[in-house]
């Protein structure tokens, strides 16, 4: 293979003759040894639950098929074209039927953006809201996928501490407090509450009700990231803090990406008016709009009447064994001081391992045989997160599931041991052997975090 | 016009690392007039060559695989003459413990050192010796895996109880671990390569962490975090002294083409001492060696294309 019609890469000069024209944001970088690790995950051989991907192999070819060809006869022209930056009306639609399903019946068309995915949301909250040095609050471990647009804009993230319940409100108010007596504003409180990425857990109501209430007093703005509500296993839904809010201080996040199809790119923001506007500007400036084509698609789809909440129950049904898969083969092959989240929706698991595990160092020895998960420290931006990982059971067959969990269990197990060598502590050794029995649900739903303290007093004793 | 496979890529952990070298190195042999095969070193190496019949391999790999001599074993099997070192050079640099034994018998100052494999802890209870080693080596303990280019698992144990932590940490990257002495001071490396005149060092390059981080000794190994100077800012003597030390180590391990010799500078006059020897430095944009090239007036393309031409060399020198 040649390769001469090739334009030459930068040299080194170049690089340098660049940098000085480089935005200071742009330096804002994260470790790369993680990110080189992590595009190992990427070959064919490796089972990688490491991705946060829905199914997309669930949906029938002969349904987008004839998606597509109904948007080529109905509406081509107007496909094909730009389209208003707030989003076509014939897809508010849709977007006001998903919120009535998300138990926010009433949704006015006028309070909604369509954005090219959710994380556009994100992207333009910050936008709107953040100068350079201004806090974001947001839930620690925290949605790997936020941390780089939140460092983007030079936001200082602070993070709080979760539980089983979700995000600590407690420890929301005493962080608010010092950041008032520090004399530092936090513009808004970023949150998954609902099956949160990576933890996996959801928000108690009483904390809802809570945390709507210190915003409103605070006059604090909230973003409520809600892409997997819909995607529940068991149990009663939980009121969303936008429909315990009624919309005054919650900016709230829908996407089509879990529920449909990633591929489409589209999501939604509801908002008060006054930031809708202003992130409606924002929209403008980056894409004028997100695509017509997939709009019409997406409206296509829903035409039909309860097909688009069949393919939803199918997704669940689907996604439900795979967690269920998940959860047994964590209790089959992790040791027994390995705890885990289960949750009763979503995508993700959150395990944590012994502290004297380092999840990133893990994961290279995890490549060798074939295995990728996501390193805790992704989730965190001050360094923690070190012992714990998250797993991804949507995007990943059963088979590969028991198969990926047996190797990590392997290789946990095989840390476990070597560490109960070199301590001497033979228990420790013996308590490589996988765990008997299924831990106790009460205590595996904890959500155990590393603690930061001692970490930190480690760090200072040199 | 010569037909170069350029071997990039591969399995290793260095892999991104290794595809922007790689590039790079494809880039100038263009510039240069030479038909370019780019070839992800994969399952399929020893077909892709049989069939691409090159004149020569650029070796632009690093870690394992490609640093450790496997992939300079197939390419002599295949009479495919390539850059760099050959087998041996490349399992003495790759080795860190074979290289530190290395340097020490031949009386070259390198830290202080222990070295283990898994079985030593899990069959012959080397755990009990740690207590020795520590007071040995006194804290805070550098321990690394034996075979790991890049700065993954190496980590700094500041007390006995992370000894072991440290310890399972880098056996996540080798069977074979060191627990070496901490030299704090300066972080130097010197790049060595086959000119005209023989083995050159070429001036001194040193990464000076930023202040934050100064004393976070793992931020010093992240990319992004040090900032590099070329030549170093050292006493005439010092920089005379590295980079005779640099062409001593690679003479001592038989590199070939080119090298870089990592040392550190110890603070309050304790001296030299070096680290380990890379036999496929890192040939990226923001690279030491290319860095190191550039202020001895030795530009990339002059750089890959004597490389080049020492391979060729070689290979005529054998047949």
């Amino acid at each position: 293979m040649t390769i001469d019609d090739r334009r030459p890469r930068s040299t080194s000069r170049d690089l340098e003759r660049y940098a000085s024209l480089f935005a200071e944001r742009t330096k804002v970088m994260k470790s790369s040894a993680m990110r080189d690790l992590m595009a190992l995950t990427e070959r064919d051989e490796v089972i990688s639950l490491a991705g946060g991907l829905p199914d997309t192999s669930t949906f029938p070819p002969d349904s987008y098929a004839q998606l597509m060809q109904q948007v080529a006869a109905e509406s081509c022209a107007r496909a094909l074209q730009y389209g208003p930056t707030e989003g076509l009306e014939s897809l508010k639609r849709c977007i006001v039927e998903v919120m009535a399903a998300e138990r926010m019946p009433g949704i006015d068309g006028d309070d909604v953006l369509v954005t090219t995915g959710g994380q556009q949301v994100i992207d333009l909250v910050c936008k709107t809201l953040i100068d350079p040095g201004d806090v974001v609050v947001a839930e620690a471990p925290t949605y790997p996928g936020a941390v780089p647009t939140f460092c983007a804009y030079q936001a200082d993230v602070v993070q709080v501490a979760m539980d089983r319940d979700g995000m600590r409100v407690d420890e929301l108010e005493e962080t608010l407090d010092r950041l008032e007596r520090e004399g530092r504003r936090p513009k808004f409180i970023y949150t998954v509450p609902t099956f949160q990425n990576p933890a996996g857990v959801t928000m108690s109501l009483p904390r809802r009700e809570r945390l709507v209430r210190i915003a409103a007093a605070r006059e604090l703005l909230v973003l409520e990231d809600n892409p997997y509500g819909l995607l529940r296993y068991e149990g009663d839904p939980v009121p969303t803090l936008r429909a315990l809010d009624g919309g005054e201080f919650v900016i709230y996040l829908g996407t089509f990406s879990k529920i449909l199809s990633p591929g489409i790119r589209l999501g939604w923001a509801v908002a008060p008016r006054p930031v809708l506007a202003k992130m409606n500007l924002g929209k403008q400036s980056a894409d004028l709009c997100s695509s017509p084509m997939t709009q019409h698609f997406v409206a296509a789809y829903f035409e039909a009447d309860g097909r688009w909440e069949d393919y939803l129950r199918s997704l669940r049904e689907i996604y439900r064994r795979r967690r269920d898969t998940m959860l047994d083969a964590l209790a089959e092959h992790l040791p027994a001081q390995a705890e885990w989240t289960r949750p009763a929706g979503g995508l993700f698991v959150w395990a944590t391992l012994p502290d004297y595990i380092d999840t990133t160092d893990l994961l290279a020895r995890a490549l060798q045989e074939n295995v990728a998960f996501v390193p805790g420290r992704a989730a965190f931006l001050d360094g923690r997160g070190g012992s714990s990982l998250r797993l991804n059971f949507s995007g990943v067959c059963e088979d590969d599931i028991r198969e990926g969990v047996r190797r990590i269990g392997k290789v946990v197990r095989e840390q476990v041991g070597l560490y109960g060598t070199l301590t001497g502590a033979a228990g420790e050794a013996a308590a490589g052997e996988p765990a008997p029995a299924p831990p106790d649900e009460g205590l595996a739903d904890v959500l155990r975090l590393p603690d930061a303290a001692r970490r930190g007093a480690r760090r200072r004793a040199e | 016009m010569t037909r170069v496979a350029v071997l990039k890529g591969g399995r290793s952990l260095e892999r991104e690392v290794s595809l922007r070298s790689g590039a790079r190195v494809e880039d100038a042999l263009e510039r240069l007039g030479h038909e370019v095969v780019a070839v992800d070193v994969g399952g399929d190496l020893v077909e892709r060559l049989r069939a691409e019949r090159p004149d020569v391999a650029f070796v632009a790999l690093h870690g394992r695989d490609g640093e450790d001599g496997t992939v300079q074993e197939l390419l002599e099997l295949l009479d495919v003459p390539y850059t760099g070192s050959g087998v041996s050079a490349c399992i003495r640099c790759m080795d860190k413990v074979l290289a530190k034994h290395l340097m020490r018998d031949r009386g070259i100052p390198t830290p202080d050192f222990y070295a283990f494999n898994e079985t030593a802890f899990k069959e012959l209870g080397a755990a009990g010796a740690l207590p020795e080693i520590e007071e040995r080596l006194d804290f805070p303990i550098v321990v690394k895996p034996a075979a790991q280019g890049s700065a993954l698992g190496i980590k700094f144990a500041r007390t006995p109880a992370d000894v072991p932590t440290a310890l399972v940490a880098a056996f996540s990257y080798d069977r074979k671990v060191l627990l070496e002495r901490h030299v704090r001071g300066r972080d130097l490396a010197v790049s060595v390569v086959d000119l005209e005149e023989g083995p050159v060092a070429l001036p001194v390059v040193e990464a000076v962490p930023r202040e934050e981080d100064f004393y976070d000794f793992e931020a010093r190994y992240e990319i992004g975090r040090s900032e590099f100077v070329c030549p170093a800012r050292l006493e005439d003597d010092v920089a005379a002294e590295a980079q005779r030390l640099a062409r001593e180590v690679y003479e001592l391990f038989g590199c070939h083409g080119f090298a870089r010799v990592d040392l550190m500078l110890e603070e309050g006059g304790g001296g030299l001492f070096v680290l380990e020897a890379n036999a496929i430095p890192g040939l990226t944009e923001t690279s030491l060696l290319p860095q190191a090239a550039d202020a001895h007036g030795l530009g990339f393309d002059a750089l890959v294309g004597r490389l080049v031409a020492l391979a060729l060399a070689r290979a005529g020198a054998r047949a």
